[in-house]
């Protein structure tokens, strides 16, 4: 009997419609546990380094982890991995929602969609028949509309359904693929799916998980919950709000955006805008979100309030979670939130990413307003700011006129419209709009996020450290007296050190050693979550929380039966971290792409950032290069991988 | 007849608090599957949440009594300007809908109160709302002493009434005969 995972995937090809189950080795969850783990051993078994985004052989994968459709609090993630057409890397955005749990009580752990389709389709799954069905009539559809169309199409109401909109359909490398309040946004995998002319895939599962030992692993999930009821009467004090719970941000229950607005910049993450958030508009913006919000709403099984069904004036409903309230409202400088929840409706039903996009528009608008795009690009533009960005957005998610160039996203669109635009190309990192966030003094744990994580985005990678020294020897004090969570008594020190301003601050402390020791951490426990498909929201992504690397290997032991302790499972998730790496690195990936942009930081220090980039390789068992080294890669079994890198050249051996 | 004490048990729904996670339909397939918590499966819960979220509808229900055959006519219940769909608020397994049905079997499910020995505080998918959409209350009443069905009772009244009497008798005895 398989414990916690299905044991099977649903392989689609979609060229000749032919579907298999098929029952996957039990080994893999040993060595690679699950969810993005599996999945990238996957990719790098099949998709070569000359594979291309939009090519057939660019396999899609929606995958559940080994928690989902357990009552492990918040295990709700699907991770979805390709090629992506923007960064040309291997992307793996998340979503919450439900889709993973039906997935596996259908009995599935993954569904990989190889080749395409000659016509449009959609997958339906409910328990053991599957089927490709025409979708021809959901073309030009929302993503939230297709959505519901296919369920009452088919009568199945508790059908979970991930669908694409029109931006997937085009193509655009922002384009997500949305599912009730979530979406797996980031890197495109809605143009990936469109490419393949899937408009969605709806599933419906009525089948059992098992647990190993379930009694065991309920007793561990009854701990936590105190623990969650305690962090929800527990604000963390002397952090910022938003850093102060668990869960994801809880923007829709937070009204108080100063931070945001003010420290975030507006238009093409090109403004910091000190003083916005003013007494009228402190009023203002609070009130029309709560005007908006009709209730507060979850992902599966998990008792946070990160999302919100929105119902605002005449504006069809819609979901939404996250940062994405605020995205389009400052890209496009309007102070009014209506403009907000108007917009964010709009590019939901697209299935555009809430975070890239904006800026994608800003850049355009940018360029415009510097006479580098023109008024012909512009004809028929409404004049006043919000109407411009709107039917720039419309022409994005249709690819129409200078949309269709900025639909490859800022670094490609800078590139063929050329004539000084690269130099509006001032926020992406391998390719990838970032967090519009501009800073005074580097910061060498973020320097190092930002550089070197395969998610390419930071929000991936940070999260248990606090992002900034605290002001008094007694907060410090007291946020370490209660920390379980960190994997060393040891470390402590190392915050209680940490100051604002001085010797201990940054740039030059947390120093280059102790930065690594950090960053690896924080890196493992989302890699952790990646694999199980926990929400970040609940481990890896907020200070203090349920899930650490204590509790971890008891609760994924319980559950799958596999006898883990934490070193054991950090292996495993180094396994598949490396093994994504090197996937990335046969396609070309290497230092010189490793780099936050230039203006990230007004003050840098190239020497020190050097360094520390030289001295986080070295621990992480990289060559200098950032290949992993052979070494590295024997001690973790990939050897099979060190034959490959060294055959194609790119691990040479004994240079490091 | 005699009066006796009875213990009346009440799960009272706050449906306005449902964050609509359905963590109450896991944690009750768990603590029902054989042996406990060896098996999760939302489809066998007793407490199904009933879910349109573009309409703001997030219903906990609980499995009530086996109904054998539809109701001459269906409800359909406009409240607060949300309109639910046919017999949402109705609790019993009946051959109209799929709802509270062993997926497998089709045989009816029904909340039991998670009744168990030791008894438990509170039913599980009361105690792993973390949102306080649902309360668990007890009283006594005082009602006239009826005769009580045992389970296995129970259990055979409801195949009986999907099969058939002459159906159940045969097949009781083919394998009585077997063994």
């Amino acid at each position: 009997m398989r414990y916690a995972e299905t044991g099977y995937n649903l392989e689609i090809d979609l060229a000749t419609g032919n579907i298999e189950r098929v029952e996957t080795d039990p080994k893999v969850m040993e060595t690679h546990l699950g969810g993005l783990g599996t999945s990238v051993k996957l990719h790098w078994d099949r998709v070569g380094p000359e594979v291309k985004p939009f090519d057939d052989e660019n396999m899609l994968i929606f995958s559940s982890g080994v928690l989902n459709a357990t009552p492990a609090f918040s295990a709700n993630r699907t991770v979805v991995t390709f090629v992506s057409p923007e960064s040309d890397l291997l992307a793996y955005p998340m979503m919450g929602g439900f889709w993973s749990a039906e997935l596996k009580y259908a009995g599935y752990d993954k569904v990989i969609l190889r080749n395409k389709s000659p016509k449009w389709v959609y997958v339906w799954i409910n328990n053991d028949k599957v089927e490709l069905r025409d979708a021809s009539h959901l073309v030009g559809k929302g993503a939230l509309e297709t959505q519901d169309l296919i369920r009452r199409e088919l009568n199945q109401p508790n059908a979970q359904v991930a669908a694409i909109g029109i931006a997937g359909e085009n193509r655009c490398f922002t384009a997500s693929i949305e599912q009730g309040r979530s979406s797996a946004s980031r890197l495109g995998g809605g143009a990936v799916l469109g490419d393949k002319k899937v408009k969605a895939v709806a599933v419906r599962g009525t089948k059992d998980i098992n647990l190993a030992r379930g009694e065991e692993f309920m007793k561990h999930m009854m701990d936590m919950m105190k623990y969650i009821n305690f962090r929800n009467e527990n604000p963390i004090p002397d952090v910022m709000t938003i850093l102060s719970g668990i869960g994801s941000p809880q923007e829709m229950v937070h009204t108080d955006e100063q931070w945001h607005t003010e420290n975030f910049m507006w238009g093409n993450a090109r403004t910091r805008r000190r003083g916005f958030w003013s007494k009228e508009i402190s009023e203002e913006w609070p009130k029309v979100q709560k005007e908006g919000i009709k209730r507060l709403i979850s992902c599966m099984n998990c008792p946070q309030h990160c999302g919100a069904l929105i119902s605002y004036k005449d504006t069809p409903r819609y979901m939404a979670k996250c940062f994405g309230k605020l995205t389009y409202a400052m890209a496009a400088y309007v102070d009014n939130m209506e403009f907000a929840w108007k917009t964010l409706q709009r590019a939901t039903e697209y299935g555009l990413d809430s975070f890239s996009t904006p800026q994608i528009i800003a850049f355009g608008i940018e360029l415009y307003e510097a006479g580098i795009l023109t008024d012909k690009d512009f004809e028929g533009a409404p004049n006043d700011k919000e109407g411009r960005f709107i039917w720039l957005l419309d022409r994005v998610a249709r690819r129409e006129g200078i949309g269709d160039v900025l639909a490859d996203g800022v670094y490609r669109a800078a590139r063929k419209i050329g004539n000084g635009a690269e130099q509006f190309d001032h926020n992406t990192i391998k390719k990838h709009e970032q967090l519009p966030l501009k800073l005074g003094t580097l910061d060498p744990l973020y320097y190092l996020m930002y550089s070197t994580n395969e998610k390419i985005s930071i929000t991936q990678i940070e999260g248990n450290w606090p992002q900034s020294a605290f002001a008094t020897m007694e907060q410090r004090e007291n946020f370490v007296k209660d920390w379980p969570q960190l994997p060393d008594e040891s470390w402590k020190q190392w915050l209680l050190e940490w100051d604002q301003r001085g010797e201990k601050a940054i740039p030059f402390y947390p120093t280059p050693e102790i930065c690594s020791e950090i960053v690896d951490w924080m890196e493992m426990l989302h890699n952790i979550d990646d694999a199980c498909c926990v929400c970040a929201g609940m481990s890896s992504f907020c200070l203090k929380p349920p899930y650490h690397i204590h509790n971890y290997p008891k609760i994924i032991s319980s559950a799958t039966g596999l006898d883990l302790d934490e070193g054991s499972l950090k292996k495993i998730v180094n396994r598949s971290r490396n093994l994504h790496r090197a996937f990335n690195n046969r396609r070309g990936m290497a230092r010189v792409d490793e780099k936050p942009p230039a203006d990230h930081w007004k003050r840098r220090w190239p020497e020190l950032e050097e360094n520390l980039l030289s001295t986080y390789y070295k621990f992480k068992g990289w060559d200098q290069n950032g290949i992993p080294t052979k070494e590295r890669l024997h001690e973790l079994d990939l050897d099979y991988v060190a034959e490959d890198l060294e055959k194609r050249g790119i691990l040479k051996d004994g240079q490091d | 007849m005699a009066k006796i004490k009875k213990k009346v048990k009440t799960i009272k729904v706050d449906a306005d608090k449902c964050n609509g996670c359905r963590g109450c339909e896991l944690v009750c397939s768990a603590y029902h599957s054989s042996p406990k918590y060896s098996t999760i499966n939302p489809a066998r819960s007793r407490i199904q949440i009933i879910r349109h979220p573009l309409k703001d509808i997030w219903l906990p229900v609980f499995a009530g009594e086996y109904a054998p055959a539809e109701c001459m006519g269906r409800d359909v219940y406009t409240i607060d300007g949300k309109e639910y769909d046919e017999c949402t608020f109705c609790r019993a397994a009946c051959p109209s809908r799929d709802i509270f049905k062993e997926p497998d079997s089709g045989l009816p499910l029904k909340c039991d109160m998670c009744e168990s020995d030791p008894p438990l505080e509170k039913p599980k998918c009361v105690e792993w709302c973390l949102n306080d959409v649902l309360t668990y209350e007890e009283r006594e009443e005082e009602v006239e002493e009826g005769v009580e069905m045992e389970e296995v009772e129970v259990g055979l009244k409801s195949m009986i009434n999907k099969y058939g009497m002459q159906n159940i008798l045969d097949t009781v005895n083919r394998i009585s005969q077997k063994q």
